[in-house]
């Protein structure tokens, strides 16, 4: 019984992890790549993860594989926000298939201030 | 009291990992949470008599199970989306409002909305969130934001604040 429910496990785990891959290649821009890369891919290890859970019961290895899978979560989460925010900042443009872009002005105001920054920084080294 | 805890939580992770007691393992242990707890233990929350609040975690729990289901539904919608002929995408950035006050509760619920359909946390500020959307279905701010992260919300306030 425990083989049947971790061989499926593994089997939509790298399902999962298949559809990623694809949606990185076929889907147009930085940011919606990102999306395919973060979703599909936790779940797809995720699954993988707790296959192994499944078969080594609690034991050290599962207890691993059980710790991981937060881990993955969160790093996965944040590593997207920050190359989402990163691309938009240095200056990556969205696909011509979008519709709204709230985010612009706000992008130019933090480039702004980040520009005044180093300016006022560079001055202060020629200054001393 | 804060550093304490901290220091607690950080050597019963460093046992599960290990799953070993042997004094060189524990004396080990106790070094790197002493050293994580030191270095890094300013950087997270404050009140930690929340918790203690066991109805915390009582919505802690219902919130995992709401979080798991929308999870996969994100997952199936994306790859529906990927693997369509046509790649039905309608990309954009929408901002959306949030009343969560405290820094963990908006790190959670940024976290929650990029792990659902079809959106990732691109930035806060102030009390915006700035959100991109694979499928903007509707412009009007009130319905998408009760429809990324009105459902969330709620949950996290009981949970966090």
């Amino acid at each position: 019984m425990n083989d049947i429910i971790t061989i499926v496990l593994f089997c939509i785990g790298v399902l999962f992890n298949l559809f990623g891959c694809i949606g990185l290649i076929r889907l147009p821009d930085v940011y919606n790549r990102l999306q395919s890369a973060t979703k599909c891919v936790t779940l797809g290890t995720c699954s993988i993860l707790l296959g192994l859970l499944f078969h080594y019961g609690f034991t050290t290895i599962g207890i691993k594989a059980l710790l991981a899978i937060p881990l993955l979560f969160f790093s996965a989460t944040v590593a997207a926000h920050a190359l989402a925010r990163g691309s938009y900042l240095f200056g990556v443009k969205l696909t011509d298939k979008t519709v709204v872009d709230d985010y612009k002005e706000m992008a130019e105001t933090i480039k702004n201030k980040h520009k005044g920054e180093k300016n006022a920084l560079s001055e202060d080294q020629r200054n001393s | 009291m804060k550093y304490v805890i901290y220091i607690v939580i950080a050597f019963i992770f460093w046992l599960l990992i290990t799953s070993s007691v042997s004094p060189a393992i524990l004396l080990t242990g106790t070094i790197v949470a002493l050293l994580t707890v030191g270095l890094l233990g300013r950087y997270f929350v404050d009140d930690v008599y929340r918790l203690f609040q066991l109805r915390r975690y009582y919505w802690f729990v219902i919130y995992l199970f709401i979080f798991i289901w929308e999870c996969l539904k994100a997952n199936f919608d994306v790859a529906y989306r990927v693997l369509h002929p046509d790649l039905p995408i309608k990309p954009g950035i929408v901002k959306v409002k949030t009343y969560l006050k405290t820094n963990i509760g908006r790190t959670t619920l940024a976290n929650s909305i990029t792990m659902t359909p079809g959106t990732i946390t691109v930035d806060i500020i102030e009390d915006y969130i700035y959100v991109h959307w694979i499928y903007v279905s509707t412009t009007d701010p009130e319905r998408y934001t009760e429809k990324i992260a009105g459902r969330f919300e709620k949950y996290i306030k009981r949970i966090f604040e």
